[in-house]
């Protein structure tokens, strides 16, 4: 048996060193556990400072005697490798360690085993724990706002609808592939505003909608007897004559007055809120900034003054603004320049707003993206005969947008937390209702259940995002 | 008249105050090969950028195909379509596999049907002999690969001039051989060709004749033969015992 030095470890007395190693660790780590978890104390004969310190010195050992190079158990190199490396890194492990051992009782106990989410009053929440009854009873407030009850279907019904149309992509064949882009940025989101505007406000104006689904439908099926020659007039023309002709001959408006049909229950902007109108807000938000800021970049680097001029001044505009003043003066300031008969839906010019607010940010963003391609890439676009727009939809544009796609997400997710600010003008998405739930004077004292439920749901949608970005940066990464 | 495809008339260029081209006269003959070589900063590559405009110039004419090149040319994309041109660096698009590199113009700026122009372009792959490499990413090929793709897109405009911008500096010297080769086949077919080089072998096989070129000025044109057999100015000779 070779020396044993426990000051070097090396490979020749591998299994003592492990062993003696291991043993100080899991013991370290027991006596944290047993302390946290049980409450006991099992080294508690040992003077103070020595007893708190004990297991880190226990641990700090064992690490260091499991430190051996090139041990071939894979394993063990793997955990030198990543948290073991040296004496400082095994020290900030265990710390690591111990911290989340510590602290996971507590939380637990108040998410867990204190939490009371049976009953339907505030009564039955007398434990230590989180009250989720307060979250159970209100959730249709949180989900849905202000929004009547017996209407809530709507709001399913098109975020079902909605999710489903979104996913087209996938089931498209060879044949339909090249429209794709087309429907995701001209048809889906005009769908989108259709569904989310006629559909869940309902009233008289959810006919319009009804007359242009009915004419869309028609107009599709007879659109496959139409030869391709013609079909751009034909899709351009027949929908819209197919729309006037219900609107104004075949359902004539009074037959809703006769009471003949009966329309959805017509529920004003202001009512709707909670998660639902998240959804909506940042929706909207994100498919037009995109545009708006893909538009306002190009004409920063345009050769027109003018254009130039006017995206640099929108640009600088936008973002030399807090986005509260914004929204203040779009719900307060705006409607005083509007001719008196006008009226622009609250709901709207707030998506207007933030649409604007978020499109200089992104302008900056993709502009950093088109800096970034060499001069040749444009060169040698406009000597294969391309114009500006082919050049840039083809070339630049591709390969520009796929360097930004983090700064995108980025400025996505930005939005997507930015959202709680419209409660200035007196929209309450989901943060808006935990306020007011919170000052409910039956409900007085549950604010912290409520943020962590907000915190929780928006975790989930802002990692969803990221991860998708994350994604699309993968599936278009081809050099090398 | 009409054989000359290119005609170039007391042309002037200034990049700010320094001038790169002074009263440059060329004219150009369909189906000729033209080298022009000089040293570097003498302004030979921005000459051939200004023959599709990539470049513009102040003063003076330039007329490709009989189509003038002005300030207010419509269709400048027209002729730059029928121009075809290879660049030092490449720049093949990197987000398009090879094939697409070379189906791109066609099927967008000549309205060509996909299956068509995937054949035209397999078909000049073929001739520059990457066609085994079409659905790799140019980030996938080598210098010399990327640079015949070059080639290749270009032809598949099917251009009347080709235009040559140091094809082969970027490579390594064992890849110069592979693109040179293409570039010879090109020659033979019978393409109108001008060509910046400081590959002097290429200019004695293929070239018609030799443009040298000091300082914005077009110094010496001559039969390539007689370019490199006795050189008339001193600038020329000083440059040829140089380079070779």
């Amino acid at each position: 048996m070779n020396k044993l030095n426990f000051l070097q470890t090396d490979k020749n007395n591998l299994n003592t060193y492990l062993y003696t190693g291991v043993i100080l660790v899991v013991l370290s780590i027991f006596i944290v556990f047993l302390n946290s978890f049980f409450n006991k104390d099992i080294i508690s004969f040992l003077p103070g400072s020595i007893s708190f310190f004990l297991p880190l010195i226990l641990g700090f050992i064992g690490l260091h005697l499991i430190r051996i190079d090139y041990s071939s158990l894979k394993l063990l190199d793997s955990i030198n490798k990543n948290i073991n490396t040296n004496n400082f890194n095994a020290f900030l492990s265990l710390l690591i360690v111990f911290a989340v051992i510590k602290s996971l009782p507590p939380l637990l106990s108040w998410f867990i085993f204190d939490a009371n989410i049976a009953g339907d009053s505030k009564d039955v929440c007398t434990g230590s724990g989180a009250c989720w009854t307060y979250i159970k009873i209100w959730f249709n407030r949180f989900m849905y706002g202000m929004y009547p009850n017996a209407e809530q279907w709507r709001i399913n019904l098109s975020f079902i609808a909605l999710a489903f149309l979104g996913t087209i992509g996938f089931f498209a064949t060879e044949k339909f592939k090249k429209y794709l882009t087309l429907y995701y940025v001209v048809v889906y989101p005009v769908i989108a505003f259709f569904f989310i505007f006629f559909f869940i406000s309902g009233g008289p104006i959810f006919f319009d909608f009804s007359y242009g689904i009915i004419a869309a439908v028609i107009s599709v099926i007879i659109g496959f007897f139409i030869p391709s020659k013609f079909k751009m007039y034909y899709f351009i023309i027949v929908p819209i004559t197919l729309y006037i002709l219900l609107k104004y001959v075949f359902f004539y408006e009074e037959l809703i007055e006769l009471g003949k049909l009966e329309a959805l229950e017509w529920v004003e902007t202001g009512a709707w809120g909670g998660l639902s109108l998240t959804f909506i807000v940042s929706f909207f938000c994100l498919i037009f900034c995109f545009p708006i800021g893909l538009f306002l970049s190009l004409g920063r680097r345009s050769d027109f003054p003018i254009i130039k001029y006017f995206s640099i001044g929108m640009i600088e505009f936008w973002r030399g603004v807090p986005l509260i003043t914004v929204l203040f003066m779009s719900s307060v300031m705006f409607p005083m320049f509007l001719p008196e008969d006008m009226f622009i839906d609250k709901l709207v010019r707030v998506i207007i707003a933030i649409s604007l607010f978020e499109a200089a940010y992104v302008a900056e963003v993709i502009r950093g993206g088109l800096q970034a391609l060499p001069r040749g890439q444009y060169d040698a676009a406009k000597s294969l005969g391309m114009g500006y727009w082919k050049m840039h939809i083809l070339v630049i544009l591709p390969q520009a947008l796929k360097l930004v796609i983090p700064g995108i997400a980025n400025t996505f997710l930005a939005l997507v937390k930015d959202t709680p600010l419209i409660f200035v003008v007196g929209l309450l998405e989901i943060v808006g209702m935990l306020n007011l739930a919170k000052t409910n004077p039956e409900w007085l004292g549950f604010a912290m259940e409520g943020y962590v439920f907000a915190s929780v749901l928006f975790f989930i949608i802002c990692y969803a995002m990221s991860k998708y970005s994350y994604n699309l940066e993968q599936k278009y990464k081809t050099e090398r | 008249m009409s054989d000359k495809i290119i005609q170039i008339a007391e042309m002037n260029k200034w990049f700010g105050d320094f001038q790169v081209l002074k009263n440059i006269n060329l004219e150009v003959e369909k189906n000729k090969k033209i080298v022009v070589c000089g040293p570097s900063g003498s302004g030979k590559s921005t000459l051939i950028r200004c023959i599709n405009r990539l470049e513009e110039h102040q003063e003076g004419s330039i007329i490709v195909d009989g189509n003038e090149l002005t300030a207010d040319t419509k269709d400048i994309e027209k002729i730059r379509a029928e121009v075809g041109m290879v660049f030092q660096q490449f720049n093949l698009f990197p987000h398009l596999s090879i094939l697409d590199n070379c189906t791109l113009a066609p099927i967008w700026v000549k309205k060509m049907p996909k299956k068509d122009a995937e054949d035209l372009a397999i078909q000049h792959l073929e001739k520059v002999q990457i066609a085994d490499q079409a659905s790799k990413y140019p980030g996938q090929l080598s210098g010399g690969q990327q640079q015949r793709c070059a080639i290749a897109r270009a032809l598949c405009m099917e251009p009347k001039i080709m235009l040559f911008d140091e094809p082969t500096s970027a490579l390594d010297p064992e890849m110069i051989k592979e693109v040179l080769d293409a570039m010879v086949n090109l020659a033979k077919a019978g393409m109108t060709m001008i060509v910046v080089t400081h590959e002097m072998g290429f200019a004695k096989e293929v070239a018609d004749e030799v443009i040298f070129m000091d300082e914005g000025m077009i110094v010496e044109r001559a039969e390539t033969k007689e370019f490199f057999a006795n050189p008339k100015s001193d600038r020329t000779k000083l440059f040829l015992s140089q380079i070779l």
